[in-house]
């Protein structure tokens, strides 16, 4: 897809900041490192839609899986067990 | 259609909210009322028996479950359910790995496949616990998951919807998909319960 900058396996890391607005990129994933398990496609950007604005270009969305150990410290579960969130591009550098 | 005959209660803040928006759409001629009953019935209709064929139908096919995999809303339409505007990511349970859904942010929901969501779906304690503690969260819903098999937890922050394709139970082998459809519930697609066969 054209645009797309990580591909599957990428080690990607989740801007740690804290715009106004209507922001789909949970506060919890923000800062943490995962990796690209998808592309899901382009979607219109749902910060600008919600500003009643066309939200376009579309923008690439991703899913980035974490571990659950590295997103809390003191996760007690299975050290393999993941969390996958979806993160549009402008939300993720290269880690 | 038999007429509700709970007690009177005033309505809510968000119920009249609704009612005042929805009547003066109606006043003002942007919608009709017809148009507001029939959408109301199209979302009754939509109920978790859809997903359920398209498991069942995931179970007896290979190669539709294939296609689930890769395309969830193409496979759907596929097998004639419509499902507009769906971005369908279907995730299968092996006994390896357990998936289960949440939305964080909101209350993101296959709707067009699953309905309307269970009130506990779109509640705080939900939301916020199942991404940080799964496997308590898993076990207040009954459901243990062996501490040697991963947990996938897939937050549905953006574009996509999730349903969980879960284990055929053993004992089904030769079952028809009508009969397949009938072990598969709503929660066993959101992740917080798994299908019971006849050996269960």
């Amino acid at each position: 897809m054209p645009g797309a900058r990580f591909k599957p396996g990428e080690r990607v890391k989740v801007l740690k900041a804290f715009p106004p607005g209507h922001i789909r990129t949970p506060y919890y994933i923000r800062g943490h490192v995962g990796e690209i398990e998808r592309l899901c496609g382009a979607f219109p950007n749902p910060e600008e839609l919600a500003q009643m604005r066309n939200g376009l270009p579309a923008q690439p969305l991703y899913r980035v899986r974490f571990r659950q150990k590295d997103v809390w410290p003191d996760y007690s579960g299975n050290p393999a067990d993941v969390l996958e969130v979806e993160i549009f591009q402008h939300w993720l550098e290269k880690a | 259609m038999k007429e509700d005959q709970g007690t009177y209660r005033p309505l809510s803040y968000f119920q009249l909210m609704e009612v005042t928006l929805r009547e003066l759409l109606v006043e003002k001629g942007v919608l009709t009322q017809q148009q507001v009953d029939s959408e109301v019935q199209a979302m009754r209709e939509r109920t978790p028996e859809r997903g359920a064929r398209v498991v069942a139908r995931a179970w007896a096919d290979a190669a539709f479950k294939r296609e689930l995999l890769e395309n969830g809303s193409k496979a759907c339409e596929a097998m004639g359910i419509q499902v507009p505007g769906l971005h369908l990511v279907a995730v299968e349970n092996t006994p390896q790995v357990h998936n289960v859904i949440v939305c964080t942010l909101c209350s993101c929901y296959p709707r067009m496949l699953l309905g309307i969501p269970p009130d506990w779906y779109k509640s705080l304690n939900y939301r916020s616990r199942m991404v940080r503690e799964p496997r308590a969260v898993l076990a207040e819903f009954g459901l243990a998951i062996a501490p040697q098999t991963q947990i996938r937890v897939h937050d549905s922050s953006a574009d996509m919807r999730y349903m969980v394709l879960p284990m055929r139970p053993a004992g089904t082998e030769g079952w028809s998909e009508k009969r397949l459809a009938e072990l598969v519930h709503r929660d066993c697609m959101i992740g917080v319960a798994v299908p019971k066969g006849p050996r269960d």
